[in-house]
């Protein structure tokens, strides 16, 4: 675990898994003063109170993580998008076969970030393991369905972003006037399956 | 009888906003709010507002606010021209509208963005605890539009006089930053930051200030996608700083150099496309 400077009063927490992630934020949690908690894949952000934050980590147990109940989502997709030849290539393969990689695997949510219901989905086939785009677009359309690094996630709303795109999906993942706002929530199983 | 002022024309960009709706990031939501705070609550406190009531952040003046009842306004930010129904007024003060007044905001001399209370403050519906617009996740109303009515809340006797001088936006910044939580992706980060410098691009938005000028050499590769906070310096592969303002993506994949303090954050948000950028890296 190393801690690193973030500004005047925040700090990253670096692990080595998503599990040390989860012991990270689950210490961290109801803290007094603590502004902002961001559990991500191998850090966890955390602003405010960095004293008694540093407290708590001191004794640490990295090993335990919380219990889970996993809901099992399923996501039609699209398979249209505008990378899909490139990621094809890179994996040395068809776009059918990236489709095909891509629907046979099972993820998991493993935190939200980047944006509103954006969820970061583990359990992506080695060969779709592929770097992020050199210069990011500056418009990202809507349910897109996209690939960087050991993640697929599906975009809820037009934004910034460098990652190569496949798909797209027409479900609403992010409505911030519902009960439960994010389709997505960290924890689910979720599928991919063709539209 | 409802207080409400109607919005006659929007100037290039109007959009409701308060302080924001800062705690919600690990729901991957922005913290949005007034990139340049201090102005916001400024005019709050001329208006007898509290300081967290919603008003307008204005993208170079322009506005023309038509008072449907009558109200107290106050316009800050850099100095800009204002007038009342035709007739010259000052920015920076209490000014008392009568029903159906016109108040018209010029272009500011510097500087991007203008603010604005109305004593009562804008009422729209909250989203996760507040008005703000972020443009990025869409969360909060859509920027406004000409001929826009916005309903006010009750008024509060207004607090007097507030004396604080107009931002002013120098044509050259040196803005401070700490280093980390990724220098070490760079090659003597502290040195590049040091001999660096930039102008703000005209593609720089609520979300970040994007700079062009040197190239920050970087380690190749990526990160695991982690989180950040206003003020990340963020460098894509491409070595052109990209400084997180209000409405950032609460997580990103490119190491952030350096943070800048978010005391000095608001002359990057209030920084024109074309200004000078150097940094300044403190311990």
């Amino acid at each position: 675990m190393l801690l690193r400077r973030c500004g005047t009063d925040a700090l990253l927490v670096e692990v080595d898994s998503l599990t040390e992630v989860a012991a990270v934020r689950a210490a961290l949690q109801g803290i007094h003063g603590v502004e902002e908690l961001v559990p991500a894949a191998r850090t966890v952000l955390v602003k405010g109170a960095l004293q008694q934050v540093r407290d708590a980590l001191k004794d640490i147990d990295l090993t335990k993580a919380p219990a889970t109940h996993p809901r099992e989502i399923t996501v039609p997709v699209i398979y249209d998008g505008p990378d899909l030849d490139l990621v094809a290539e890179t994996a040395q393969t068809t776009p059918d076969g990236v489709v095909k990689l891509h629907t046979e695997a099972t993820y998991e949510v493993a935190f939200c970030g980047f944006a509103p219901g954006f969820a970061y989905l583990t359990g992506l086939p080695k060969q779709l393991q592929q770097p992020r785009l050199d210069s990011p677009r500056t418009k990202v359309p809507q349910g897109s369905v996209g690939i960087a690094g050991e993640f697929t996630a599906a975009y809820p709303r037009a934004t910034p972003g460098g990652w190569r795109l496949i798909g797209r999906t027409e479900i609403a993942l992010f409505d911030p006037k519902a009960d439960v706002p994010a389709f997505l929530q960290p924890g689910d199983q979720v599928r991919f399956v063709i539209a | 009888m409802t207080r409400t002022v109607t919005i006659l024309r929007t100037g290039p960009q109007a959009l409701i906003q308060d302080l924001g709706r800062p705690g919600n990031a690990h729901l991957g939501v922005p913290p949005s709010g007034a990139v340049d705070p201090h102005s916001l609550t400024l005019a709050n406190r001329l208006v007898g507002n509290d300081e967290t009531a919603a008003g307008l952040e204005l993208l170079l003046g322009g506005a023309h606010i038509r008072a449907e009842v009558s109200c107290t306004i106050a316009v800050t930010g850099p100095g800009v021209e204002v007038r009342i129904d035709g007739r010259l007024a000052d920015s920076h003060q209490p000014l008392h509208l009568k029903q159906n007044a016109t108040l018209e905001i010029g272009t500011p001399d510097t500087g991007l963005r203008t603010y604005v209370a109305i004593s009562g403050g804008i009422q729209t519906p909250e989203e996760l605890g507040s008005r703000s617009t972020d443009l990025l996740s869409g969360i909060g109303p859509d920027p406004l539009r000409d001929n826009d009515v916005l309903t006010l809340g009750p008024p509060k006797p207004a607090n007097g006089a507030d004396v604080v001088p107009p931002i002013r936006i120098l044509q050259t910044l040196v803005i401070p930053i700490r280093l980390g939580p990724r220098d070490d992706w760079f090659d003597d980060a502290e040195t590049q930051l040091r001999q660096g410098s930039w102008t703000v691009s005209d593609r720089s938005n609520r979300v970040g200030a994007r700079l062009q000028g040197t190239k920050l050499n970087r380690r190749d590769g990526e990160i695991p996608s982690e989180g950040m906070i206003t003020g990340a310096v963020q460098v894509p592969p491409d070595g052109q700083p990209v400084v997180f303002l209000n409405d950032h993506p609460t997580t990103g994949g490119y190491p952030v150099i350096g943070v800048v303090d978010c005391d000095h954050l608001r002359f990057l948000g209030q920084a024109r496309p074309g200004t000078r950028i150097r940094f300044r890296p403190i311990d």
